[in-house]
């Protein structure tokens, strides 16, 4: 090994080249020890050694547990809660209800609508209405069986047209609009009704994406442990620490700075855990009430209620192409069902529309989105968040266009390819754009070109792409401070303790930033401890969301490795009288490049560099650039660069029974430049593999008795036995492509992967069953029964097709008219000019700040 | 209605060769009593009820799902968990592999199939992959889509064998980019290390 070499080096030398800079060879930059190289997870050891502390698997001295009592009524007022049988179990401590925490939590600061224990009102089965803990968890679960509840039941509303048509009863008091809509939008780029108009093509089509949830393997667990009458520990299995820690402080009513929470290694997230849950605020309640620590731990169909995944999503899209092959404008529609609650649901809807621009160049863009509130879990974030619904759409119609147009849906694609550096319609700035390689790539290795088209009955072959955020560009709060931020300690020791926020969920960020701050300094991995996720110790980074950490978290690093890196460089130049510029850390060393036994050990430029400057720390932060969109809702989209996928995959149809199986997945993404390939191949694989679940299976559907017998509205299937999710069997091969295309934002050129894989599976699957069977189903799950209605509609000589048929009427509200960058806007919306007429006042709402802003505003953020 | 704590069972466990004493529960699982009496959490649970793989240990060779077996039945058989695994510090070929190629991703279905596996190569050192997809299907796994897992598996099988396999190179970087399409898109910058500042900048011209 190269670090057993290392270490066998000679000593250094106090002996300095004598030559002049000038006369000296040309510094050589060494080769990347970790970047680029696959190597083993810094955590991969623990995982599988059963090492790996996982929230459930914490227990602390006099811990007790605690179980939620959760409404077995959809929709329904608290009419009485009954304690005295549960008083009775042996073990029992004790119980609160919704007036012990009556202060409302939301991760969206417009959605503050969730409690953790429901005060006065029940929106589903599952919300829950009171907490009771005891000393062991068997006494805790027969204490909560045991409280009864009297509910006074109101009308279930079960369905998006439910909700678009039945204002009253409302299920929040919010919007002040009434009804039981949560958010509408409307906003036009361009002149979409001209473009239509133009066109030689036009599509009108109607796709249902239904919901689907995470199913992390991990179920949700916490455990809080108080500290003093007013200041406590939780850990938990949360993706985003950060969040939780200012939704304990808002509930709990306490400073912030008396709260600490530790995000756990989590056990998948997915999406799933980035909400603050009641059960996390309701468990550090119960333990500041006990006075000791408080352990809840959710039952599997517990955590089908904190659901948060994939809205089911109607869709509207109607695009004009010319007659050879150019998207000249497209009008689309969105219908979200949120469920219960707010959650990220405000940002969920913008985004079924922000990212249809940034694949092709789309001129005129109208997209109007609403959500509404139903009596279920409630949706949020799940892996493309609201970005595969219309993703699908999307790309089926394309493929739909190519049909109809006789094109090749690779060539048409190609031909209308976003550019990178471009400004979109809706104003996205994209950065690299690796999509035409992922296509020729995808397009070569599964010989597209002479197969398509040309397989037998039943074999088919589709394409379909996608792209996805690398990080949102705007926080979910307003705030002028940095998303991520990295601590290091260094020392005489030679060993670096880098701190950051940001949550571990299996994705691997903990060796991003570990392979970073290796790579910098020249060490290796072993020399390097980690404390991530924890807010009393660790800068603040936001969570593992928006596919955020790698760039965000990983500039961070960058940037305080660098500055350490300065630090020890100018303590070892002095000593060695080395010009800087040959100055290099590598292998444990620090030494002369052109000199290369004039260096000593990075312990001794440590020990070197604590003499010289004292207690050794730099810190590095990141905020993302500015977006140029000014408009309303300009928020919702950006970020420092996007990630590309293309996928082709083959299918067999057989079109007696209607059943399917993917044959091969071919694809490629635009990773910029892979930090870790054998990672970044895990996570196209994972996104493949839950992209063919969501395509094939997967729906968190409900099941609701007949209104005479019932008011119930339960979940179908809350186990993972019936909720089906693809196992061992049902995963087709899959060859992967790594396009590099380094990008300046991110760092060593790294973009996201964790996200952007999974959007194109859906619709390449939904196109290849066209090429295989000839029928369209725009719709998902792609169940059996649906292509043999489609098949028999198309003997019949009707529409080769299953799908919805239409799209209801609703009101999208006040349009936002914003002129694109080709027509000369400046991302304002015309409103926007009127209203800083109006006003004289700077129109700013929802746009990024740029870190010259920030720090004008507040002073220097960040120190060495 | 009875105490649960008139009900209650002791015995003694063996456990990856060790003998222990424990009293627990008479109704409690061997995965409870594993995570809560003996103090071995690295056993995971995904849902208690027997359908995710999450929790199966080896019980005198076979794995069994521990959420589904009653611990007063495990006295005088011998239980392997994923803490067993491991000779000293020297990890288990299954565990070096999947800890190679990241198919151990959060991890949490990770000792369930560890254990599948090694009743697996127990019982055919030669198995193929069908053989390996058939005997995992029980398990599990959200993050990976299994691939890695069954290359792992794959090539621990290989090195118990004592054949001097590596992975293939694909499984560690991707299939290489077909040369037809490595037509560069944007100019190639120098990126191999970026100025902190660099990405300060505002916004390139538009739509240039």
């Amino acid at each position: 090994m190269a670090s057993e070499t290392a270490r066998t080096q000679p000593k250094p030398t106090s002996r300095p080249d004598s030559r002049p800079t000038s006369e000296r060879p040309a510094p050589v930059t060494p080769e990347p020890r970790y970047i680029g190289k696959s190597f083993r997870r810094v955590d991969g050891r623990a995982k599988v050694t059963g090492a790996t502390l996982f929230a459930d698997d914490l227990a602390f001295p006099r811990m007790c547990f605690m179980k939620l009592v959760r409404s077995t009524v959809p929709h329904g007022l608290i009419r009485n809660i009954d304690f005295s049988k549960a008083r009775e179990v042996e073990g029992y401590l004790g119980s609160i209800t919704g007036a012990d925490t009556p202060v409302p939590f939301g991760i969206l600061p417009v959605s503050q609508d969730e409690h953790a224990l429901c005060p006065d009102k029940v929106r589903m089965v599952g919300d829950p209405v009171a907490a009771v803990a005891a000393v062991t968890e068997d006494a805790a679960v027969e204490a909560a069986l045991a409280v009864e509840v009297e509910y006074q039941e109101l009308a279930t509303i079960a369905s998006l047209e439910e909700a678009l048509a039945t204002p009253e009863p409302r299920i929040h008091d919010y919007p002040k609009e009434g009804g039981n809509v949560h958010k509408a939008v409307s906003m036009e780029f361009g002149q979409v009704e001209d473009a239509l108009a133009g066109a030689d093509l036009v599509l009108e089509d109607v796709f249902f994406y239904e919901g689907s949830t995470h199913l992390p393997m991990e179920q949700h667990a916490a455990v809080a442990v108080p500290e003093d009458i007013d200041r406590l520990t939780l850990y938990s299995s949360t993706q985003t620490p950060h969040y939780v820690h200012r939704a304990l402080a808002k509930v709990l009513e306490l400073p912030p700075s008396r709260i600490r929470v530790v995000a756990c290694s989590n056990g998948g997230g997915f999406g799933g855990k980035s909400d603050p849950f009641n059960h996390e605020i309701a468990a550090a309640k119960m333990a500041l009430l006990l006075g000791r620590p408080v352990k809840i731990s959710l039952t599997r169909e517990e955590v089908f209620y904190c659901h948060r995944g994939r809205h089911p999503v109607l869709m509207s899209m109607k695009t004009g192409f010319s007659k050879d092959g150019h998207i000249l404008g497209q009008h689309l529609k969105t219908a979200l069902d949120g469920g219960a609650y707010g959650s990220y649901g405000v940002a969920s809807t913008y985004y079924t529309g922000a990212l249809q621009t940034v694949t092709y160049k789309l001129p005129a863009y109208r997209f109007d989105g609403v959500r509404v509130f139903t009596n279920k879990a409630p949706c949020g974030p799940k892996r493309g968040h609201g970005t595969p619904q219309p993703r699908f759409g999307w790309e089926v119609q394309l493929d739909k266009a190519a049909e109809k147009l006789s094109m090749d849906p690779a060539k048409l694609r190609l031909q209308n390819l976003e550019e990178p550096g471009r400004t979109t319609a809706n104003w996205l700035q994209i950065g690299t754009m690796g999509l035409r390689r992922c296509i020729e790539a995808v397009v070569e290795g599964s010989d597209w070109s002479t197969r398509y088209g040309n397989l037998p009955a039943g074999r088919g072959l589709g394409l379909a792409c996608g792209s996805y955020l690398c990080g949102a560009g705007l926080p979910i709060y307003w705030n002028h401070m940095p998303q991520s931020g990295v601590q290091l300690l260094l020392d005489r020791s030679g060993s670096v303790a880098v701190y950051c926020g940001e949550a571990e969920i299996g994705q691997g960020s903990d060796s991003v930033l570990a392979a970073i701050t290796a790579e910098v300094l020249g060490i290796e991995l072993a020399d390097i401890r980690l404390c991530v996720g924890d807010t009393g110790f660790t800068p603040v980074d936001l969570g593992s969301y928006s596919s955020r950490v790698t760039l965000m978290a990983g500039n961070a690093a960058l940037e305080a490795a660098q500055r350490a890196r300065a630090l020890l460089a100018e303590a070892v130049c002095d000593l060695l009288e080395i010009a800087a510029d040959h100055l290099v850390f590598a292998d444990n060393r620090v030494f002369d490049s052109s000199d290369p036994e004039n260096g000593m050990s990075f312990q001794e430029a440590c020990v070197a560099a604590e003499a010289k400057f004292g207690t050794l720390s730099t810190v590095g932060s990141y905020i993302p650039p500015r977006s140029p969109g000014k408009y309303r809702g300009a928020g919702v989209g950006p970020s420092p660069t996007y990630s590309y996928t293309a996928a082709v995959i083959e299918i067999e149809v057989d079109s007696e029974t209607g059943l399917y199986r993917p044959v091969h997945v071919w694809i490629a993404h635009d990773i910029g430049r892979s930090l870790n390939p054998v990672m970044v191949l895990g996570q196209v694989e994972g996104s493949v593999y839950m992209g063919l679940g969501e395509a094939m299976m997967e729906e968190q559907a409900y099941r609701r008795l007949p209104a005479k017998y019932s008011s119930s509205l339960v979940h179908k299937h809350p186990s993972m036995l019936e909720y089906k999710s693809p196992t061992f069997l049902d995963m087709p091969p899959v060859t992967s492509y790594l396009i590099e295309d380094p990008d300046p934002e991110g760092p060593y050129g790294a973009k996201e992967v964790g996200q952007g894989p999974l959007l194109p599976v859906m619709p390449a699957l939904a196109n290849a069953i066209f090429d295989a069977v000839g029928v369209r189903i725009d719709q998902v799950p792609i169940q059996p029964h649906m292509i043999l209605r489609a098949l028999a509609a198309k003997a019949r000589g009707k529409a080769a097709r299953f799908g919805p048929s239409s799209f209801p009427e609703i009101d999208f509200g006040e349009i936002l008219h914003v002129p694109t960058p080709e027509q000369g806007g400046d991302g304002r919306s015309i409103d926007d000019y009127r209203h800083k007429l109006r006003s004289g006042m700077r129109s700013a709402s929802g746009t990024m700040t740029t870190r010259e802003e920030a720090l004008e505003k507040h002073g220097k953020l960040t120190t060495d | 209605m009875p105490s649960p704590l008139n009900d209650f069972t002791s015995l003694v466990l063996e456990i990856n060769g060790e003998r222990r004493a424990v009293a627990f529960p008479s109704h409690h699982t061997l995965l409870e009593v594993l995570r809560e009496e003996c103090g071995l959490t690295g056993t995971k649970h995904g849902c208690e009820l027997g359908e995710c793989g999450t929790c199966a240990v080896l019980v005198d060779g076979r794995p069994v799902l521990s959420c589904l077996v009653l611990t007063a039945e495990m006295e005088g058989k011998s239980i392997e968990t994923v803490e067993g695994l491991a000779q000293g510090n020297e990890l288990h070929p299954l565990q070096a592999a999947l800890a190679d190629l990241g198919a151990a991703q959060c991890g949490y279905c990770t000792p369930g199939i560890l254990m599948a596996a090694k009743a697996l190569l127990a019982e055919r050192p030669d198995a193929e992959r069908k053989d390996i997809e058939q005997a995992l299907a029980g398990n599990l796994c959200r993050c990976t889509g299994y691939h890695k897992i069954v290359e792992g598996i794959e090539w621990a099988a290989a090195v118990m064998r004592g054949e001097d396999a590596e992975p293939p190179h694909h499984v560690l970087y991707g299939e290489p980019e077909p040369a037809a399409a490595q037509v560069p898109v944007s100019a190639p910058g120098a990126v191999s290390e970026p100025a902190p500042n660099a990405r300060l900048e505002p916004p390139k011209g538009q739509n240039g």
